[in-house]
């Protein structure tokens, strides 16, 4: 068991590392010159100049990376250009937005994916399985950031029902930051207005970035139950006499879920690319804004901060998952 | 086989679908120029914001730009991005492979470490950081989109290869004193074709997908290039008035897409009998 746990946590290790050097390298491509683009159209050659220095810019790139990796290793991500303030600080007050954000379409994916693929195994072949695979087919076919805009049109500008972005009114007070999470800071403060408020806010970008997630895990979920269904010890609890909810629920579906549950955590990692069209589009102050808005101004610091920051999530929640896993089912140990 | 293959799919009436709309849109692609009843860049003023109707059958833009031209020339550009990051992807990806799974050892254990770290990034965000140090371009873009895509292809190789090169005709080819090339090449390759295909079809879709976003957000194709994401972001404050704006581009993605992940279904299932259900 240690044996297996030291051999993931090697791998994370060489993936960091892997990382950090391939991050770097990605701001060695910019061809133009950050410290100019920084200071404008009007800066003097000299104080470019100066600023390349203080940045760390006239040193050769490994120099440069050497410097950066112990900066990294010691807490600190440079300072953004755009914001002046130190990247670190920035990524952790736009992290808890996104997490909020992937968390709620995590859930709105479980809870419709999972029991439609379950159906529509089920039911093969009936129309509700038709259904399910329409449903299945335009969620892994359509642009998540058309979704977004449609929904915004209709619910927001069309209905008015559901406001049309930003985490809660800009009229109203963030509540005292515990979590970073509104929904869960907004209950701890008894703030039951401004919980409303918060996940009035979170119904269609959550829904927009859940629903893509929610046609990877009902495919999946129905092609593993369709699996299992064809096996033998399925007949044999059938020919015993056992209820079909017994059947379905006891012998079907905890067979079916282990590819579910690794759908579940790769779709995790996915739902951090699908945050950066989702965030843009109803303007959500998560980490994919802050991406996006670095990229743009050419913010280096901030583009290797978030990038980092980015691969580093998905492979430590995968590590977890297949600790979690070994314990769960001892055959992964032996491979 | 391939009669087989053929007297299969006829009853997969989704796959069918799915083969008919890829040809449509790969037929009308590159006769854009012709079939297009004006130029996509065309602007005209007095008929901005026309609806669907017989003059414009798929309406105008706010510039009284034709969208059905447009729609089709952006046919053109989503053809030539989907295969042009898959084969650039592939071909590096199952070059990496197939060395990668028939010499095994260090240099293996390397590629692989290497893979791992390619799938650590959120590919959308890698991208579009490539993308946006590249400077904000429809070429930069697809460099992005296949330098993210290329693991995939080669840890399926890999995989495959890791299974073939134990079989007998590949020791056999060993034995009679086939070099390393000509057992990779003619062995090795000819056999994995079936699983690449089925991933590529998928990703054609996908890389449309992730190319259209990019271009959403600006790091890919810059307008007044009609492609299918840039229009989407141009008619996005239309969206409950002129709604075909942003519903024809973001149909034609639609089609497209669910026509190669329906093709990639349709293909899975002929060359894996297990999933034949």
């Amino acid at each position: 068991m240690f044996r297996f746990i030291f051999r993931r946590l090697l791998g994370l290790v060489f993936v960091l590392f892997g990382v950090s050097i391939f991050t770097f390298a990605i701001t060695q491509l910019v061809p133009v010159d950050p410290a100019a683009s920084a200071l404008g159209a009007n800066a003097r050659e000299e104080q470019i100049q100066a600023y390349r220095q203080e940045l760390g810019l006239d040193r050769p790139a490994w120099e440069q990376y050497l410097i950066y990796v112990g900066r990294v290793l010691g807490g600190d991500l440079g300072q953004s250009i755009r914001t002046r303030r130190p990247v670190a600080a920035d990524l952790w007050d736009f992290f808890p937005a996104t997490l909020e954000l992937s968390l709620a379409a995590l859930l709105v994916a479980t809870f419709v994916g999972i029991p439609l693929g379950l159906l529509a195994a089920l039911r093969r072949n009936h129309w509700l399985d038709g259904v399910s695979r329409l449903i299945a087919l335009v969620g892994g076919s359509m642009p998540i950031f058309y979704v977004g805009l449609l929904g915004l049109g209709f619910f927001y500008r069309q209905l008015r029902w559901l406001p049309g972005g930003g985490r809660i009114d800009a009229t109203l007070k963030p509540p005292p930051d515990i979590t970073g999470l509104f929904t869960i800071d907004a209950l701890l403060a008894g703030n039951w207005p401004l919980f409303q408020n918060a996940v009035w806010h979170l119904i269609l970008p959550a829904l927009t970035l859940g629903y893509f997630s929610a046609a990877i895990l009902l495919r999946i979920t129905r092609s593993s139950m369709l699996e299992v269904l064809a096996q033998d010890y399925v007949r044999t609890a059938r020919a015993k006499g056992l209820s079909e909810r017994m059947v379905v629920m006891r012998h079907i579906f905890k067979n079916a879920l282990p590819p579910v549950l690794t759908t579940v955590g790769i779709t995790f990692g996915g739902l951090l690319s699908g945050a950066v069209l989702t965030e843009t589009v109803f303007t959500w102050p998560g980490l994919g804004r802050y991406a996006t808005t670095s990229v743009s101004n050419l913010d280096l610091p901030a583009v290797m901060g978030v990038t980092l920051i980015a691969a580093v999530i998905y492979p430590i929640v995968n590590t977890l998952v297949d600790i979690g896993y070994s314990f769960v089912d001892p055959r992964i140990r032996v491979e | 086989m391939l009669k087989d293959a053929l007297r299969r799919l006829r009853k997969e009436p989704l796959a069918l679908a799915g083969l008919f709309l890829l040809l449509l849109f790969f037929l009308v692609a590159p006769l854009a120029p012709v079939l297009s009843p004006f130029s996509p860049l065309e602007q005209n003023i007095s008929a901005s914001l026309t609806a669907p109707g017989s003059s414009y059958w798929l309406g105008t833009d706010k510039l009284g730009r034709d969208l059905f031209s447009r729609m089709l020339y952006g046919a053109r550009i989503s053809v030539f991005v989907g295969l042009a990051v898959v084969t650039l992807a592939g071909t590096f990806g199952t070059l990496v492979g197939l060395v990668a799974g028939y010499r095994r050892g260090w240099l293996d254990e390397t590629m692989m470490r290497v893979t791992d770290i390619f799938f650590a990034f959120p590919g959308l965000i890698l991208a579009m950081a490539i993308a946006g140090a590249l400077g904000p371009s429809l070429r930069n873009a697809l460099i992005a989109v296949a330098v993210v895509l290329w693991p995939v292809y080669a840890r399926l190789v890999r995989g495959q290869v890791l299974v073939l090169r134990e079989r007998e005709f590949v020791q056999a080819a060993q034995a009679i004193g086939v070099g390393h090339w000509g057992v990779i090449l003619r062995h090795l390759l000819p056999n994995v074709l079936g699983p690449l295909l089925v991933q590529a079809s998928f990703d054609m879709g996908a890389t449309i997908l992730t190319v259209a976003g990019l271009s959403f957000i600006g790091f890919g194709a810059q307008p007044p290039t009609p492609e299918w994401g840039v229009m989407i972001s141009e008619g996005r404050n239309y969206i409950t008035t002129q709604w075909w704006l942003t519903a024809v581009p973001a149909g034609a993605i639609l089609l497209f897409v669910a026509a190669f992940n329906l093709v990639g279904d349709g293909l899975r299932d002929l060359l894996d009998p297990r999933l034949r259900r």
